[in-house]
């Protein structure tokens, strides 16, 4: 694709554009994406994304690691919310290998993956604010982040790349003092969370700058194929959790927040709801967490699975996360394809960035909320 | 190397408990704090909004009242010193322009550190607390000194000689606006009897800076924060100077002077006079007027042109150092320039607010209630989110411009009952 487009200066009425990169080093493109613009005045005539300046491969380094060393790659792709690709990877390890892990272990990773929803989402919350123009959000959002991290912390060791959802379960247990910890930064967190509304959720300026912006009617997501916040806020009520549950999603109670009309603040205030219902399965997963064993039996140090293919795929916190598996029997996967919701949700950005203005550029591209890790991979 | 050559590394201290899980203390953990609402840092934000105010009296209030009282004993000396009359001119005007750069000056080192001060506690963090030993307040003279220090880079593709240009031109029209301004009653550094048109046409002047800013750095981002910047002052001076109208048919004047000579007194005995207290009128000329002084400033929620999440900074994003740092102080001159307008049109001036104060110098009532209007704006810059461009237009021409006009219309009413003696006259 051409880099730099000719100014357009035709005669008779047609007006000069400009061509703008936005990224990749740009202070709110989210990470290193390229968005090529041409303009005309402020409105937007042509945009494209231009991704790749964060690929490291890790789908191809995944044929030469074990099986073990794989889940800590992971980590690397979405990586404001790690713990669901580790499951991710996990299920479909696990389906190969036709092991399934232990019931609290099950409880452990929907505990860790709702806490790492809530913690993902503010960090959208704080940068989408910034985006808009409101700093203060962003300073409380990473105020209540950095309790989940602290949690984290005591519970692997680890604050970003966890690697703490492993083949057959999860590295370690919680005692009687994190779960303690746990309720009580929930107790702490839902009354933030109307403190968001008020802040931010409800400002007349930020509904006038994200609602009715940015509008995907919801054939229109489907077809994209988004999926996550950005597909629910448009109306469509997908979610892995509810379609296929995994790791005893189906024994919580908890609703799907749906928008209305598909623009950024449906898809804003989708990933607000989200966070009261990840509070909501917290608080049931810890009131019944069963005990017993942190690992399936029978998991070798150098797992070599038979020979066939398995997909899996959970809601992580930006969207359907699928792992394509492919085994031939040896110790590495054959093949490990990604389908990296970011991505699908990026296609997207071209079609419905037309006949923006540049501040709405920011205003919908925030309010995808993608992370560059993922995308390239 | 054997095992007793090996460095003895620092380990790291983790507590081993049950399972072979690490725990470590969880660092940061604000529960307990926040079970008291007055131990929340925000909650603090109003305490240092009133140590702002007593600090700001101090610094620029004393600074330029104690001057002018030498002032007079200065011109004396100069008049016997046997110079030619129009040397002493020259000589007293220059000593007061310096006044004047000075009050610009330490305006910019004190409001930054205030705003940074104020933005901490609304965003629960502390700010610059290490500079200077008491709460950082060295923190800004030294990043000054940074400034002063630092590598000023011309892009290649600038114009260069309108990118050195440009924050003169921004910031000349800034002092020159504040010739008129009333630092208490009587206290300015020129007497003129247009003294509110005169300020309104300075201040005009240096959105040709920032658009040469825009133009000169040779940068699409620049150029869109710097014709953003145009659209937009130039937009809300409208509203701004038709909002001032009730104020100067209630004053019958446009010296600055007489505005607020005519906001003495009390109604009752101790309501008093300010025309912000003009029922209806006052208050919408007053929430108008402070409207576009926010837009003029180009801060949240009108800060477009450098609305560092599209322009990433707008017409500045080519500058470094002292050429960056003009611009700065541009900005809050006019943040002072606006909140001392606001003080001498709504607020009363140099006039106490209760009859029993009348006793304080009329320069503290002033600067104190500059203050105040100055923290409104920097309270609004870290709470409110962006408008965008169109919308920011839109808000002018369809909102505050009409209703601008009808407060004419309103005060003229308020007047003829208030000359019939209907009102509280």
């Amino acid at each position: 694709m051409k880099t730099e487009e000719p100014l357009v200066s035709g005669p008779g009425l047609e007006m000069d554009t400009m061509f703008v990169n936005l990224g990749p080093q740009h202070p709110s493109t989210h990470g290193v994406l390229r968005l090529g613009l041409t303009l005309a005045g402020e409105v937007i005539t042509k945009a494209f994304p231009d991704i790749g300046y964060l690929h490291r491969g890790t789908e191809k380094l995944m044929e030469t690691r074990s099986y073990h060393q794989c889940v800590v790659l992971t980590d690397r792709w979405d990586y404001c919310s790690a713990m669901p690709n580790n499951l991710a990877f996990c299920l479909a390890a696990e389906k190969l290998m036709a092991v399934q892990a232990p019931p609290r272990a099950q409880a452990l990773r929907v505990i860790t993956c709702e806490l790492n929803r809530i913690a993902s989402h503010l960090i959208f919350l704080g940068t989408y604010g910034i985006d808009i123009g409101a700093f203060t959000p962003f300073l409380y959002a990473f105020r209540e982040r950095e309790m989940i991290l602290d949690l984290y912390e005591a519970l692997c060791g680890a604050r970003l790349t966890y690697n703490y959802i492993r083949l057959g379960g999860v590295a370690s247990d919680v005692d009687a003092d994190w779960t303690a910890k746990c309720r009580e930064f929930l107790e702490f967190f839902k009354p933030r969370l109307d403190e968001y509304d008020t802040l931010l959720s409800f400002n007349p300026i930020f509904l006038a700058r994200t609602k009715g912006i940015g509008v995907i009617p919801k054939e229109t997501a489907a077809a994209w194929g988004l999926s996550g916040p950005n597909l629910r806020g448009s109306g469509a009520a997908y979610d892995v959790r509810k379609s296929e549950p995994y790791c005893g999603y189906e024994t919580y109670d908890f609703d799907v927040p749906l928008g209305e009309t598909g623009s950024c603040w449906d898809r804003y205030f989708c990933r607000v709801q989200e966070m009261r219902q990840s509070v909501r399965i917290v608080e049931a997963a810890l009131a019944a967490l069963p005990g017993g064993d942190l690992m399936a039996k029978g998991i070798a140090k150098l797992p070599k699975p038979p020979a066939g293919e398995a997909y899996a795929h959970v809601e992580a916190s930006r969207g359907d996360l699928g792992i394509f598996l492919v085994s031939d029997g040896g110790t590495a996967p054959y093949r490990l394809h990604v389908r990296a919701p970011c991505f699908i949700n990026l296609a997207i950005l071209q079609d419905i960035l037309v006949g923006k203005k540049v501040a709405d550029v920011i205003a919908v591209l925030g309010s995808f909320d993608i992370v560059l890790g993922e995308v390239d991979r | 190397m054997s095992a007793a050559e090996k460095p003895a590394y620092p380990q790291p201290v983790l507590n081993r408990k049950a399972g072979g899980r690490l725990l470590t203390d969880t660092r940061y953990w604000p529960t307990e704090l926040w079970k008291s609402p007055w131990s929340l840092p925000r909650y603090r934000a109003g305490a240092l909004w009133l140590a702002g105010i007593i600090i700001g009296l101090l610094a620029i209030g004393a600074g330029v009242g104690e001057l002018a009282r030498w002032g007079e004993k200065l011109l004396a000396l100069l008049n016997r010193s046997g110079l030619p009359p129009a040397a002493v001119a020259w000589a007293w005007v220059l000593i007061k322009l310096g006044c004047v750069i000075g009050v610009i000056v330490a305006n910019g080192l004190w409001a930054v550190w205030w705003e940074r001060k104020i933005s901490a506690h609304i965003q629960s963090r502390v700010g610059p607390m290490y500079a200077g030993g008491f709460h950082g307040w060295a923190q800004t003279l030294l990043d000054t000194v940074k400034l002063l220090l630092k590598e000023d880079v011309t892009p290649a593709a600038a114009d260069q000689v309108m990118h050195t240009l440009a924050p003169v031109v921004a910031i000349a029209p800034c002092v020159m606006a504040f010739a008129p301004v009333l630092f208490g009653t009587e206290l300015a550094a020129a007497k003129l009897d247009v003294g509110v048109l005169y300020i309104f046409a300075f201040a005009g002047i240096s959105v040709i800076g920032v658009v040469m800013a825009g133009w000169a750095s040779g940068n699409k981002y620049s150029l869109l924060g710097g014709l953003r910047a145009a659209a937009q002052i130039v937009s809300y001076e409208l509203p701004r100077g038709f909002s001032v109208v009730p104020v100067l048919m209630f004053a019958g004047s446009l010296d600055l002077a007489v505005i607020d000579a005519a906001q003495a007194g009390y109604w009752f005995g101790f309501l008093p006079r300010w025309f912000v207290f003009y029922p209806v009128v006052g208050q919408l000329a007053f929430l108008f007027f402070l409207i576009a002084s926010v837009a003029e400033t180009n801060r949240t929620p009108f800060d477009i042109p450098e609305a560092e999440s599209e322009l990433v900074a707008g017409f500045h994003t080519e500058f470094s150092g002292m050429k960056w740092s003009l611009f700065f102080l541009m900005e809050y001159g006019y943040v002072l320039l606006s909140s001392f307008l606001l003080a001498v049109f709504f607020l009363g001036g140099g006039a106490a607010p209760l009859p029993w104060l009348v006793g304080i110098p009329s320069w503290i009532w002033m600067t104190g209630k500059a203050m105040l209007m100055m923290f409104v704006f920097l309270w609004f810059r870290w709470t409110f989110p962006r408008l965008r461009v169109d919308q920011l237009m839109d808000f002018n021409w369809k909102f505050l411009l009409p209703w601008s006009f009808a407060n004419i219309a309103f005060a003229g009413i308020l007047l003829f009952l208030m000359q019939r003696g209907w009102g509280l006259r």
